[in-house]
C-alpha cells in the first residue's frame, strides 16, 4: 500500500486532525468575539468532509499499520454516525453558549478532537490504539463537561467525570496489561487466537480477569450499570449541548468499540463475556427505568434514559453473531437521533427572560403553549420507550430478534418486560406536556437552526422512519458482516431460518 | 407466498381506508375547531362508504383472503393487507361506529383539533389491526392504539383521568410485550411473517403452550378477562363518552380477534390443553363480574362490568372450538360492539344534561324523555339477549357450541344470562321508571336531533342482526369452517353427546321388521 493510499484510508482522521489543529490556532489569535460562529461553521464542514471521505477507501481498505487500524464498513458506519452527531452538537451550541457568556471558539474544536478520538476508537484493531483513541476523546470530554467555567455545577461535572473517568481508564489499562500478559499480544486477532487455544487453569483465570477489567473500563464509557454512577451528575451539570453530545456520539463510539472488542478479540471466549454483558444489559434496563421515575430534572431523566437504552443495545450485543452486531448498530443509530432530538427540545425550553429551564415541571402545558415542540417531544418520548408506530420500536424489535435468534429468548422476554418500567416515565413526560395545565411562560425567540433540526429528527423517528428500514438494514448488515466474518471464530450458532415454507 | 398485486376493485381499497383518516387527522391539527369537526365527520363517513363498498364487493364463499395488497417496503416485514370474512365484519363494525363517535363528540369544546385527530388515528390503527397480514404490522397497529387512547383518556377524561390513563397504558403494554417475543420466535421457526402462512404452520405442541400463554397475556388484557380486567372500569368511567364507545365497541374486540386469528389456528393443541384455564377465567368473569355489576352506583361502571361478562361469552364460544361456538363468539363480539356502544351513548345523553353518572340521581326519565327511554329499553333488552335482538343470536349460539364441548361450562354460563338480566333490568328500572329522584332529572329534555342520529342507526343494526343474522354470518361462515377444520384435531371431545333416541321396543321391532322382510 502506497503512502497516498494509506492517507486516503485514514482520510477522515487526517481531515479532522489537521482541521482541528488549524482551527485551534485561528481561535487563539482571533480577536473577533463572534469567532465561535465561524469556527462552528468550519467545524461542521470539516465533519461533513470527513463523512464524505468515508465513501472512499476509508470504508474498505481493511487492516492498516499491521492490524492496528481497521478501515472497514463497520467502522465507517460508526464514524458516519459519530461525525453527524458531533456536527449536530456543534450546530446547536453557539446560541446557548452566547447566553451563558461562554462563547469560546474552543467548544467546536474540542468536539472535533473528541470526534477524532472516537474515530480512532471505532477503528482500533489493537488494545493500545483503542486506549489512545479513548483517552483523546475522554480528555476532550472532561474539558467540555466543565466548559461553563463560572457555573459550579459544570465544574463539578467536569471534576467528577475526570476522577471517575481516570479510574475507569485505570481499570481498562490494568485489564489490557493482564490480557497482554496472558495472551502475549495487544492485537485483536492475536488475542483471539490465543484465547481460542486452551491453556492451563492459571492462565485461563488470568485471561478471564483481563476480560473482566477491560469490559469494566469500557462499561464506564457506555455508562452501563454498575458503572453508571457518573452519568446523571455529569449530564445535569454539563452545559446542555455538551450533554447532548455526551449522550450521542461517545455512546456510539464506546458501544461500537465494545462490539468490535468482544466479537473480534474475545470471540472465542464468548461464554466468558456474554454473561457479563447480559448482567449489564438487564441491570441497565432495570435501573435506568426505576431510577428515572423519581427524577425532577429533565437532563437527569434523560441520563437515566440513556442508561436504559444502552441496556437494550447490550441485549443485542449479548446475542452476538451477524444479527446481533447489526442490531446494535441499528439501535445506536436510532438512539442517537432520538436523544439528540430530545436534547434539542430541552434547549428550546427557556423562560421569558431567556434563562434555561431544566425542571420537568416546566414542560407543563407545553401542548398548549408550543404544540409543535410538544408533538416533537412526544415523538421522542414514545420512541425512546419503544412504543410501536413511532420508529423507536424498530431498533428494539431488531435487538430482541437477534436475541431470539441466538437462543436467548428468555433474555429478550425479561428485557422487554423491563421496558414497561421505562415506559412509565416516558409517558409521564407526555402526561405533563399534554394533560397538565399551566407551566412557565416561554420565550418566543426564533431559532431556525434548532427548529429545523428538531423537525428533522422528529420526522426521522416518526412512522416515516419505517421507510428507511431497507437502507438501514442493508448498511448495518454489511457493516456487521465486515467484522463478524473477518473474526476468527463464529459466535454462538444462531438458529437458521427454517426454509421451505 | 403468492400475492395479488391488484385486488378485485382495481384500486387498493384497504390502503385507501387507512389513508383517508390519516390524512384527515393531520389536516385536523391545522384547521379551526369547527372545520376539524367537519373534516373528521367527513373522513369517517367516507370510510363508512368505502366499508359498504368493501362489504358489497366481498365475495361470500370466494377466496379466503380477499383485497390483498403486498408491498415489501419495510425490510424485515411488509405492508401486507388483506381481509377474510371475520376481519370484514369487524371492519364494518369499526367504520360504522366511528362517525357516530365523532357526532357524539360534537359538544366537546376543549382542544377539538387534537381530539378529532386522536380519534381518527384510533380508527386508522383499529382498521390496521383487522387488515394486517404481516405479523409485525399487526403488532405495530395493535400496540400503537395505546397512544391515542392514552391521550383521549388523559386529556378529555373525567376527574381521575390521569390515573386511569396510566393504568390503561401500562396494563395493556405489559400484557402485550411478551407477545412480541413469541412472535419473533414464531417468525424464526416458521421462516415467514405472513399471517396466512403462519396460520397453517404446525408449531411443535410443546412450544405451543408457551406461545399460547404469551399471546394469551396480551389478548386477555385487551379483551379483558378476569382477573386482568381492572383497567377497564377505570378507563371507561374516566373516558369521554365517545372514548368509551370506541373502547367498548371496537378496542375490546381486538382481543377476541387476536384469539380467532392467532391463538386458535396457530396453537390448536395448546388451546385445547388450556381449555380449562380459558373456561375457568371466563366463567368466573361471567358470574363474578355480573355480581359486581349488580351493586354498582355508577352507570358507566355498571356497563363496563357488563362488558367483561359479555366478553367472557366470547372466549367461551371461541374456545368451544366448534362451528356454533366460534360463530356465536363472533356474533357476540359484533352485538356487544353495537349494544355496549349504544349504552354508553345513552349514558352520555343523560350525562350531558345532569353531569353525573350516579344512578341514584336519576329516576323516572321515561316520563319526560319517552324516546330516550325507548332506545334505552331496546339496548337494555339487546344486552340481556332478548330474542329478536342481536344479543340473543350470539349468546344462544355460544351456549349451543359450548354445550358440545362441555355441558358444565354451558350450565354455569347460562346463569350469566339470568344475572345479566338482573343488573340491566335493575339499571333500567332505577333510571327510567318511578319518579325522578332529583328535580333536574325531572326537567331533562328529550333527545335532540343529533342524539336521534346517534342512536337510531345502532338500533336498526341491533334489530337487523337479531332478526336476520344471516347477513352477518354468511361472510364469516366459510372462514369459520376453515378454522374449525384446522383445529378439529384438538377440539375437546365433549361430555354430553346425545344419541338420536328411539324407544328400545320400537327399535327392536324395526330390527325384526327388517329381518322379516
Amino acid at each position: 500500500m502506497t503512502f497516498w493510499e494509506t492517507i486516503q484510508a485514514i482520510g477522515p482522521e487526517v481531515i479532522l486532525a489537521v482541521g482541528a489543529t488549524d482551527l485551534l490556532l485561528l481561535t487563539a489569535f482571533s480577536k473577533n468575539p463572534n469567532v465561535i460562529r465561524t469556527i462552528s461553521l468550519i467545524s461542521v464542514l470539516l465533519l461533513l468532509a470527513a463523512s464524505a471521505a468515508l465513501l472512499g477507501p476509508a470504508s474498505h481498505a481493511g487492516n492498516l499499520f499491521h492490524g492496528q487500524f481497521r478501515a472497514d464498513a463497520f467502522s465507517a458506519f460508526a464514524k458516519l454516525l459519530i461525525f453527524l452527531a458531533s456536527a449536530v452538537a456543534i450546530a446547536m451550541a453557539p446560541g446557548f453558549l452566547k447566553r451563558e457568556g461562554e462563547a469560546h471558539g474552543e467548544y467546536p474544536i474540542l468536539i472535533l478532537f473528541a470526534a477524532l478520538g472516537m474515530s480512532v476508537m471505532v477503528s482500533a484493531g489493537d488494545l493500545m490504539m483503542l486506549y489512545v483513541g479513548l483517552e483523546l476523546s475522554s480528555l476532550s470530554a472532561y474539558v467540555l463537561a466543565s466548559f461553563a467555567r463560572r457555573n459550579t455545577r459544570s465544574s463539578e461535572a467536569g471534576l467528577k467525570y475526570f476522577v471517575l473517568g481516570a479510574l475507569a481508564s485505570g481499570l481498562l489499562l490494568y485489564g489490557i496489561s493482564l490480557l497482554y500478559g496472558f495472551t502475549g499480544s495487544t492485537v485483536f486477532e492475536d488475542i483471539a487466537i490465543a484465547l481460542a487455544t486452551p491453556a492451563s487453569e492459571g492462565i485461563e483465570l488470568g485471561r478471564l480477569f483481563g476480560i473482566v477489567f477491560v469490559l469494566a473500563g469500557i462499561a464506564f464509557k457506555v455508562s452501563a450499570v454498575p458503572f453508571h454512577m457518573w452519568t446523571p451528575d455529569v449530564y445535569q451539570g454539563a452545559p446542555t449541548p455538551v450533554t447532548a453530545f455526551f449522550a450521542s456520539a461517545p455512546k456510539v463510539a464506546a458501544m461500537v468499540l465494545l462490539t468490535r472488542l468482544v466479537i473480534d478479540a474475545m470471540g472465542p471466549a464468548t461464554d466468558a463475556w456474554r454473561q457479563i454483558i447480559i448482567f449489564m444489559a438487564l441491570a441497565s434496563t432495570i435501573l435506568g427505568g426505576v431510577a428515572a421515575i423519581g427524577q425532577r430534572n429533565i437532563k437527569r431523566l434523560l441520563a437515566y434514559s440513556s442508561i436504559n437504552n444502552v441496556g437494550f443495545a447490550l441485549v443485542g450485543l449479548a446475542a452476538a453473531g451477524l444479527a446481533g452486531v447489526a442490531s446494535v448498530l441499528i439501535y445506536m443509530t436510532v438512539y442517537v437521533v432520538m436523544t439528540l432530538g430530545s436534547f434539542l427540545v430541552v434547549m428550546r425550553l427557556r423562560g421569558a427572560d431567556g434563562e434555561q429551564l431544566e425542571s420537568i415541571d416546566s414542560l407543563s402545558g407545553l401542548a398548549r403553549s408550543r404544540p409543535g415542540l410538544a408533538l416533537a417531544m412526544m415523538t421522542f418520548m414514545f420512541s425512546l420507550a419503544g412504543i410501536p408506530f413511532f420508529f423507536g420500536f424498530y431498533p428494539k424489535l431488531m435487538v430482541f430478534d437477534a436475541a431470539v435468534q441466538a437462543d436467548l429468548a428468555w433474555l429478550a422476554a425479561v428485557a422487554i418486560a423491563t421496558s414497561v418500567i421505562g415506559a412509565f416515565y416516558y409517558i409521564k413526560i407526555v402526561k405533563i406536556m399534554y394533560f397538565d395545565e399551566g407551566g412557565p411562560e416561554l420565550t418566543t425567540e426564533k431559532e431556525p437552526v434548532a427548529s429545523g433540526l428538531i423537525a428533522l429528527t422528529a420526522l426521522a423517528v416518526s412512522p416515516l422512519g419505517y421507510l428507511a428500514i431497507p437502507y438501514l438494514e442493508t448498511a448495518t448488515t454489511e457493516a456487521a458482516a465486515s467484522i463478524v466474518q473477518s473474526g476468527p471464530v463464529v459466535p454462538a450458532a444462531p438458529q437458521t431460518l427454517a426454509s421451505g415454507h | 407466498m403468492d400475492h395479488v398485486a391488484v385486488n378485485e376493485l382495481g384500486f387498493p381499497i384497504l390502503t385507501l381506508m387507512l389513508a383517508i383518516p390519516t390524512i384527515a387527522a393531520i389536516v385536523c391539527l391545522f384547521v379551526d375547531a369547527k372545520m376539524a369537526r367537519t373534516v373528521a365527520l367527513g373522513a369517517t363517513l367516507l370510510d363508512l362508504a368505502l366499508g359498504i363498498l368493501l362489504w358489497a364487493s366481498y365475495q361470500v364463499g370466494g377466496d379466503q383472503w380477499q383485497f390483498q395488497e403486498y408491498a415489501p417496503i419495510f425490510g424485515r416485514f411488509a405492508w401486507a393487507l388483506g381481509i377474510d370474512g371475520i376481519a370484514l365484519m369487524l371492519i364494518m363494525l369499526s367504520v360504522f361506529l366511528m362517525p357516530i363517535c365523532i357526532l357524539a363528540s360534537w359538544t366537546i369544546e376543549k382542544r377539538v383539533q387534537e381530539y378529532m385527530a386522536a380519534f381518527l388515528f384510533v380508527e386508522v390503527l383499529m382498521l390496521g389491526v383487522f387488515m394486517a397480514q404481516d405479523i409485525f404490522l399487526f403488532y405495530v397497529m395493535f400496540e400503537a392504539g395505546l397512544i391515542p387512547m392514552y391521550l383521549i383518556i388523559g386529556i378529555w377524561g373525567g376527574a381521575n383521568r390521569i390515573y386511569a390513563a396510566y393504568k390503561f397504558f401500562l396494563y395493556t403494554l405489559l400484557g402485550s410485550v411478551l407477545m412480541l417475543i413469541a412472535m419473533l420466535w414464531m417468525v424464526q421457526t416458521a421462516g415467514t411473517t405472513f399471517i396466512p402462512d403462519l396460520m397453517v404452520y404446525d408449531f411443535d405442541p410443546a412450544a405451543q403452550t408457551w406461545l399460547f400463554l404469551a399471546f394469551f397475556a396480551s389478548f386477555a388484557v385487551k379483551l379483558p378477562m378476569w382477573p386482568v380486567h381492572t383497567w377497564l372500569p377505570d378507563a371507561h368511567v374516566q373516558a369521554p363518552t365517545a372514548g368509551s364507545v370506541i373502547l367498548a365497541g371496537v378496542l375490546l374486540k381486538l382481543g377476541g380477534y387476536g384469539f380467532v386469528r392467532f391463538s386458535l389456528p396457530m396453537f390448536p393443541e395448546a388451546s385445547s390443553e388450556l381449555f380449562w384455564l380459558v373456561m375457568g377465567l371466563s366463567l368466573v368473569a361471567v358470574v363474578y363480574t355480573s355480581l359486581v355489576a349488580l351493586v354498582q352506583q355508577d352507570m358507566k361502571k355498571l356497563i363496563a362490568y357488563s362488558s367483561v361478562a359479555h366478553m367472557a361469552f366470547v372466549t367461551i364460544g371461541l374456545f368451544a372450538m366448534n362451528q356454533q361456538g366460534i360463530e356465536g363468539g363472533m356474533i357476540v363480539m359484533l352485538s356487544h360492539g353495537l349494544v355496549s356502544g349504544a349504552l354508553f351513548l345513552c349514558v352520555g345523553v343523560v350525562y350531558d344534561r345532569m353531569h353525573t353518572r350516579e344512578i341514584a340521581k336519576y329516576g323516572g326519565v321515561a316520563n319526560n324523555m319517552p324516546a330516550y327511554a325507548l332506545f334505552f329499553l331496546l339496548f337494555t333488552m339487546a344486552s340481556i339477549g332478548l330474542p329478536g335482538t342481536s344479543g340473543f343470536v350470539g349468546e344462544f349460539l355460544v351456549l349451543i357450541g359450548v354445550y358440545q364441548a362441555n355441558s358444565w361450562v354451558a350450565f354455569v354460563a347460562t346463569t350469566g344470562i339470568i344475572l345479566g338480566a338482573s343488573y340491566m333490568l335493575l339499571l333500567f328500572w332505577r333510571i327510567a321508571y318511578g319518579t325522578a329522584r332529583t328535580e333536574e332529572a325531572a326537567k331533562m329534555p328529550d333527545l335532540t336531533k343529533r342524539e336521534w342520529a346517534l342512536l337510531a342507526p345502532i338500533a336498526a343494526a341491533v334489530l337487523w342482526m337479531g332478526v336476520y343474522p344471516e347477513s352477518f354470518m354468511a361472510p364469516m361462515r366459510k372462514d369459520v369452517e376453515t378454522l374449525v377444520a384446522r383445529i378439529e384435531r384438538a377440539a375437546p371431545a365433549g361430555d354430553a353427546h346425545i344419541e338420536r333416541g328411539a324407544a328400545p321396543a320400537a327399535a327392536a321391532d324395526a330390527h325384526h321388521g327388517e329381518g322379516g322382510h
